[in-house]
C-alpha cells in the first residue's frame, strides 16, 4: 500500500461525499468515497479542483484526517471568509455530491506506525488535521510508541475532534492530550491559556533523550515558533518535521 | 498581510512537483548553490503569491527553484540548486 501511495502518476479522480461532519462552527470533515483509491499514509494531503461553468479553476490542498486503515478519506477543511474553495466545501457541498481530487500527495510529512520512538505532535488550529490521521493511525494500529500531542486552538468551540481525542486519552491507547486556548477559556477551564511558548513545550515534550519523532503542524508563525523553542531546548532539527499553513489558504 | 505569513513548505508544491517528475518529491533533498547547505524539499520555504511558485533555501533564502506553469507548460529554473537527489 505504501508504495502504490507514493509512485505513479496523480490523475484526477471524483470522490463521493458519503458524510459531512460538523466538527465547529467553522470546520467540516468531509466523508469520501473515492473508487480506487489506492491507500495512504498518515500525514499526506490531496488537491482539491473546483471547476466554474466559465471553465475557470481554483486548486487547494487539504491533507487527509482518517487513518490509512480507513475505507474512506477523510478531509477535515476550514471555513476561509475570503476563500475560493473552503467556503464551497464548508456550506454548499451536499451528501451525495462528488468532488474532484488527487492524490494521496506527500511523502515528507509522513508517518509509519512501525516507527518506535516517542512521538510529539504539536498542532495550532486546523494544523490538527494531518496530526489526527498519524493519531487515528496510532490507535487503528494499537503502535507501541506513546504519543504527546500539544493543541493550541482559539477556544473550546474551536478544538477540532475534541470528544475523539477525549475518548483516545481515556482508553489508555497511548495518547496525551494537552489542549492551550489562545483567546477565551470556559469557567473552570485546566488546561493552558496562552500562545505556546518555552515553559508550556518543556512540560510537554519528551525530554531530549528520548530522541522523539515530532511533526508540527500549523499557521507559518506557529510552526516556526514551536520548532525554535524546540530547537533551543536541545532537540536535533532532524527529529522534526513542520508543515506551514500560511494565510495563503483557501 | 506581512510576507513571512505568506511563507509556505515544500508539502505545498508537492502536488505540482509530482506532475512534473511522477515521483514523490518532499522527501528529495537540495543543494543550495548559494549556500551548499542540503534540506528536504518538504523542508524547503515556498511562496507561491508570485506568478509562479519560488522556492527558497530556509538556511540562506537564496532562489532555489522557480516553476511556471501556463498554457500547457511548464518552465523551470533550477539555476539556484546545485543537485537534486532522490530515490529511484
Amino acid at each position: 500500500m505504501a508504495r502504490a501511495a507514493v509512485l505513479g502518476r496523480l490523475t484526477w479522480q471524483l470522490g463521493e461525499v458519503a458524510e459531512l461532519i460538523q466538527e465547529t462552527p467553522r470546520v467540516s470533515s468531509l466523508v469520501l468515497d473515492v473508487p480506487d483509491w489506492p491507500g495512504h499514509l498518515a500525514g499526506q494531503h490531496v488537491d482539491v479542483r473546483l471547476t466554474a461553468e466559465d471553465g475557470y479553476q481554483a486548486q487547494r490542498s487539504y491533507s487527509i484526517a482518517s487513518a490509512p486503515e480507513s475505507a474512506q478519506v477523510t478531509l477535515t477543511v476550514e471555513r476561509l471568509p475570503d476563500g475560493e474553495v473552503s467556503p464551497y466545501l464548508v456550506g454548499e457541498l451536499r451528501t451525495g455530491e462528488k468532488v474532484e481530487l488527487r492524490g494521496p500527495i506527500g511523502g515528507y510529512f509522513v508517518w509509519r506506525a512501525g516507527e518506535e520512538r516517542p512521538l510529539l505532535l504539536i498542532g495550532g488550529g486546523s494544523g490538527i488535521v494531518p496530526l489526527m490521521a498519524m493519531i487515528r493511525h496510532h490507535a487503528a494500529t494499537a503502535a507501541a510508541a506513546p504519543v504527546r500531542l500539544l493543541y493550541s486552538s482559539r477556544s473550546i468551540e474551536d478544538v477540532i475532534y475534541k470528544d475523539e481525542l477525549a475518548r483516545l486519552t481515556a482508553d489508555d491507547t497511548g495518547l496525551a492530550v494537552a489542549h492551550t486556548l489562545t483567546r477565551s477559556q470556559p469557567a473552570g477551564w485546566e488546561g493552558y491559556s496562552r500562545r505556546i511558548d518555552g515553559e508550556m513545550v518543556a512540560e510537554v515534550a519528551w525530554p531530549k533523550k528520548d530522541a522523539p519523532a515530532v511533526f508540527i503542524c500549523g499557521p507559518t508563525a506557529f510552526v516556526e515558533t514551536a520548532s525554535s523553542l524546540l530547537v533551543e531546548s536541545g532537540y536535533d532539527p532532524a527529529w522534526i518535521r513542520t508543515e506551514r499553513f500560511g494565510a495563503t489558504g483557501g | 498581510m506581512r510576507q513571512s505569513d505568506l511563507k509556505l513548505d515544500g508539502n505545498a508544491i508537492a502536488g505540482l512537483l509530482r506532475e512534473i517528475f511522477t515521483m514523490e518529491m518532499t522527501n528529495a533533498e537540495t543543494t543550495c548553490a548559494g549556500c551548499g547547505k542540503v534540506h528536504a524539499v518538504g523542508r524547503v520555504d515556498v511562496y507561491l503569491n508570485a506568478p509562479g511558485v519560488v522556492v527558497r533555501c530556509p538556511a540562506c533564502e537564496q532562489v532555489l527553484m522557480r516553476i511556471v506553469r501556463g498554457r500547457g507548460r511548464y518552465w523551470i529554473d533550477l539555476t539556484g540548486t546545485r543537485c537534486l537527489e532522490f530515490k529511484e
